[in-house]
């Protein structure tokens, strides 16, 4: 199983309750806004401690509320890209890529600095300030800083958004590739239908 | 300059940066530790935690000069152990001065830090998390540097208030030439003699000067570090 995700979470009125096992390279994560997608993201990340429920990923639980297991988000070593990029302010876009790449063993290392700048087309960018870069520059950064991190698994939520459309293109091709040749388990969120459906092989919805 | 002072009045000025510069230092590590925790941390007491860091500010200084006293004096419980221990006193000497203040300068600087924490998004550091980073290398790389222009600030807030420094010191040091007689209190040992105006008009305006530098340097620090948003002042 790539996914095995079942939690409930309470915060203040909104209440995320999801279970759902995939074994799909891709899975695609769909539902209204404000339904929680990103709020099951941050679980699987680590980020939040769900109330209730179990977590695991290619068949390592990182969560288990039963047996208290709750992994550290350095630990579990998901390559997450944020809907709000979250480049660090004060690194430069080549600082900011390395950042994880410099925790990752070598050995857990699949893809290189010079791989990810050429696929994302962000070389010319590694002298920037995050400050200067626009909103898909950003994206592409941060997709950059993700997957040098060697993450086992990947959370993507809208990775795609703010792209134009051979930008966009060019990153659903890499993401088809990571998934068919890496076989890394790939989470997507997405708002768009032609995405999901040619990109995910499960998808599942939250609401 | 040497001609305008005396070398007396330039050691009270050198005691008095001595004093302040040795109060911000040794205060620099805990005031931040405390503004971290008032940032951060959510837990019972911590409004109490708020009020005792900021007691200083608001109680009498000659309250908080007894205070040190009870605590630091040589039969106190702290100064008794230092004393006993490791050969340290503190009354009547200018490590007492420095003392007095760091506990009044502590307040103005966990304020300036605890901006600048706040300041720092906690995404960014929950981002550095599933990177790979510890709980405490996403606070050495991404809190630490992110709020570093509110240490700055707080180091010159805590300075400029340590120069000014006078009921505690008087109280807890007392005014000895040479040992505890900083700006302040040799202005105000200037008032007490005939004679003695030049002097502290001279002292006086060294004081202004040193103090107003300071401020303008933390003022310009925060506002570089958080926008406009915040202010020191």
């Amino acid at each position: 199983m790539s996914f095995e995700v079942s939690l409930d979470h309470r915060v203040g009125e909104r209440h995320v309750a999801l279970a759902f096992a995939s074994d799909a390279p891709l899975t695609a994560l769909v539902g209204a806004s404000g339904a929680g997608k990103t709020t099951v993201l941050n679980c699987i990340a680590g980020l939040i401690r769900p109330d209730r429920g179990r977590i695991a990923v290619a068949g390592r639980t990182l969560f288990e509320s039963a047996t208290g297991v709750h992994l550290r988000p350095e630990r579990r070593r998901a390559g997450y890209v944020f809907q709000d990029f979250r480049l660090f302010p004060h690194l430069r876009v080549g600082a900011n890529l390395a950042y994880g790449e410099r925790l990752a063993q070598l050995a857990d290392r699949w893809i290189t600095r010079d791989e990810v700048t050429g696929l994302l087309g962000i070389g010319h960018l590694l002298q920037r300030w995050p400050a200067t870069l626009s909103g898909g520059e950003m994206r592409r950064v941060a997709i950059g800083r993700a997957l040098l991190a060697a993450p086992r698994f990947l959370l993507l939520d809208e990775p795609f958004a703010s792209l134009d459309a051979e930008r966009a293109e060019a990153l659903m091709a890499l993401v088809e590739r990571i998934r068919d040749e890496l076989k890394i388990p790939i989470l997507l969120v997405s708002h768009d239908r032609t995405e999901v459906e040619r990109l995910a092989e499960r998808v599942v919805t939250l609401g | 300059m040497s001609g305008w002072l005396t070398p007396d009045e330039w050691s009270i000025v050198a005691l008095s940066l001595k004093v302040s510069v040795v109060a911000v230092v040794l205060t620099l590590p805990l005031a931040y530790a405390l503004a971290w925790v008032l940032a951060r941390r959510r837990f019972p007491g911590v409004i109490l935690l708020d009020a005792l860091v900021h007691l200083p500010l608001v109680v009498p200084p000659v309250v908080t000069g007894w205070l040190l006293l009870l605590l630091f004096g040589r039969n106190g419980p702290i100064g008794g152990w230092l004393e006993a221990q490791l050969g340290i006193t503190l009354v009547f000497r200018w490590t007492g001065a420095a003392l007095a203040a760091a506990v009044m300068a502590l307040p103005l600087m966990v304020r300036a830090m605890r901006l600048s924490i706040e300041a720092v998004d906690r995404r960014l550091v929950d981002a550095a998390r599933t990177l790979g980073a510890s709980r405490w290398r996403a606070f050495v790389t991404i809190t630490l540097p992110l709020s570093a222009p509110g240490i700055a600030a707080a180091a010159m807030l805590g300075f400029a208030r340590s120069l000014g420094e006078f009921g505690a010191t008087i109280t807890f040091a007392s005014n000895i030439a040479g040992q505890t007689r900083t700006l302040p209190l040799a202005i105000y040992s200037g008032l007490q003699v005939p004679g003695g105006e030049a002097l502290v008009t001279r002292l006086s305006l060294i004081s202004i000067a040193l103090s107003l530098a300071a401020l303008v340097v933390s003022e310009l620090l925060v506002r570089r570090s958080a926008g406009s948003r915040a202010h020191v002042l």
